[in-house]
């Protein structure tokens, strides 16, 4: 049994039972570390130290019988989630050396739960992109195929978990960032619903559409996760006060006479590849066969989530992003005579390509004059696009769909071209915009051998009818058994 | 609307950014090609839409006007790239 493959649900009972311990679980962890590391380069910070020595902590409180959902088992953050005493990037020049003095309220919740934290791992640049390639730090491999791209722009997120190298990892999805790398990398991948998890220590992008979500080897580890990390925080004035599900205790429930929604607007998308629309029309056939009931929906405005998204997303990292001016925390340019000098080239020599041309969209669509026609036009289709979602779910109880239009590309294809980056993100932006959650679930493979994810969207707080239909889905097939060989 | 050159160096300046020849040419492009591509949302009419800010509602997120504990001065200041006496320091200002 190798240790390093093992799930959250699996180490649980290996835990429980005094089979392995967390030491041993956490140094196998660390060395697949080693080991892949520098092939598929997922992680900017390796905590080897400081998991050892949570991992003995565990590891004590086992002996004592403190068992929590996660004690002692290895978990990776992406590196935009404040974690205390450990270095904090977004994989940007710009805070390439901050240490931030407090734990996200997420971070809170693992070590409350008893996780082992391994490590910050590679993103897009402040989450910006859909490969992160657009990372200011390194470049992150996809482990089923090392010319790839893993996905983004929670890459390192999606890569660590498909290579093993950490149990289940925490990413964020501002317009698919989770589930567009979880379906890259063959793993599952959920964005809860806008309020469910805290954003406290979340480094911001796009405030509006951020979230917080666990990408792990299967759907129970999502289950399991989503519980840890999901409820109210005063800290967060986006915090919805509900209470959490026990996710795992629906994953067994049927889906017997479930309606799943199969928008019409989908099937027809351009650049839609033959292969993921056949693994996802067999994906349905599944879900009939396990006693699902399939029926048409409509989202007749689904052409206009990607304009809207991109007016609405780069508008408000342009508000975020002006934090970043070299006073507080993270790099300054040292040569400047006067404040605003050191202002720009703080900023200009800090930021990358991507993020730099997001900022000047957003400033542009925010500037005196052009506010009416751009932001405030999206923030309206945006409230079309929700409708869109509502009436759909009068009818359905879940919508199914695509991930990603096409399985992951080469590194390098569309680095020029960010329109065309923008326009694959097609089937997962729409859910940001509307505030609802969605997972990716693998569901086939490509003639290259490259993994392909479903899709499932859910009503604002429905997470566990998601997870239950994705746990039927996963139970009934065998992709997620496949592991990439690196 | 087509954008410009000037544009650009506008905006850049607005956001604090410097940009060279190159990339002012490279950004009027690709930018330009963005925003012409987000112009179809002018085929939808929203007349009396209400714009969405928040997918989820919620109004008014109030707390106990209470004294709490919050990370010191000195540890805050560790992350900043010049301090002195407590303070962060910048470049002149005026003058």
């Amino acid at each position: 049994m190798k240790l390093h493959e093992l799930t959250i649900r699996k180490a649980q009972e290996l835990l429980r039972n005094k089979e392995i311990s967390s030491q041993e679980l956490t140094k196998a962890v660390l060395d697949r570390i080693a080991q892949v590391e520098e092939k598929v380069g997922a992680y900017i910070t390796i905590a080897s130290d400081s998991a050892m020595k949570e991992a003995m902590l565990a590891d004590k409180e086992i002996s004592k019988g403190n068992i929590a959902e996660l004690t002692g088992i290895p978990v990776a953050v992406k590196d935009l989630i404040c974690t205390k005493g450990i270095r904090t990037t977004c994989a940007s020049k710009i805070l390439d050396n901050f240490i931030p003095p407090y734990d996200a309220t997420v971070i809170t919740r693992l070590k409350t739960a008893g996780a082992v934290i391994t490590g910050k791992l590679n993103m897009d640049e402040f989450a910006m992109g859909s490969s992160t390639e657009n990372s200011g730090i390194k470049l992150t491999r996809n482990p089923w195929d090392l010319t790839r791209i893993p996905g983004g722009s929670s890459g390192g997120s999606a890569a660590a978990v498909a290579a093993d190298m950490c149990i289940g990892s925490l990413g964020s999805d501002t317009g698919g960032s989770i589930r567009q790398p979880a379906s890259h990398c063959g793993v599952v991948g959920m964005k809860p619903t806008y309020g469910r998890v805290s954003r406290f220590g979340l480094v911001a992008f796009a405030s509006s559409l951020d979230q917080i979500g666990p990408v792990t080897k299967d759907v129970t580890d999502c289950a399991i996760l989503a519980k840890v990390i999901s409820g109210y925080d005063p800290s967060d004035s986006t915090s919805v006060p509900r209470d959490v599900p026990d996710y795992p205790s629906f994953l067994t429930k049927g889906i017997d006479g479930l309606r799943i929604g199969v928008p019409k607007e989908y099937d027809t998308a351009k650049g839609l590849d033959p292969e993921v629309l056949a693994a996802v029309t067999n994906a349905r056939k599944v879900l009939e066969n396990l006693g699902a009931q399939c029926v048409d929906v409509s989202l007749p405005n689904t052409e206009y989530a990607v304009p809207a998204y991109y007016v609405i997303a780069p508008s408000e990292a342009s508000s975020n992003l002006a934090r970043f001016d070299g006073v507080k925390y993270g790099f300054r340019d040292k040569d400047s005579n006067n404040l605003m000098e050191m202002y720009k080239n703080t900023r200009s020599k800090g930021f990358g390509p991507e993020v730099k041309r997001r900022i000047i969209i957003g400033t542009y669509c925010l500037s005196a004059g052009y506010y009416d026609a751009y932001y405030k036009k999206a923030s309206q289709v945006r409230t079309l696009i929700t409708e869109d979602f509502r009436k759909a779910f009068e009818i359905c109880d879940v919508i199914l769909s695509p991930v990603a239009p096409t399985p992951a590309f080469e590194i390098g294809e569309k680095a020029d071209d960010p329109l065309t980056m923008y326009l694959s993100d097609i089937f997962t932006l729409s859910a940001n915009l509307a505030g609802i959650p969605g997972i990716s679930v693998p569901c086939g493979f490509s003639s290259g051998g490259l993994p392909i994810g479903l899709q499932l969207l859910g009503k604002h707080f429905g997470e566990e009818v998601l997870l239950k239909t994705a746990y039927n889905f996963e139970q009934a097939t065998e992709f997620h058994k496949k592991k990439p060989e690196i | 609307m087509e954008i410009t050159k000037d544009d650009i160096i506008h905006v850049a300046d607005l956001a604090r950014l410097d940009m060279d020849e190159e990339s002012i040419r490279t950004f009027t492009v690709q930018i330009g090609d963005i925003l012409k591509y987000i112009e179809i949302l002018n085929n939808l009419n929203t007349e009396g839409v209400p714009p969405t800010s928040h997918a989820i509602v919620l109004t008014n997120a109030f707390r106990d006007d209470e004294i709490k504990q919050h990370i010191e001065r000195d540890i805050l200041l560790e992350n900043a790239p010049e301090k002195e006496n407590g303070s962060f320091m910048v470049p002149k200002v005026v003058g």
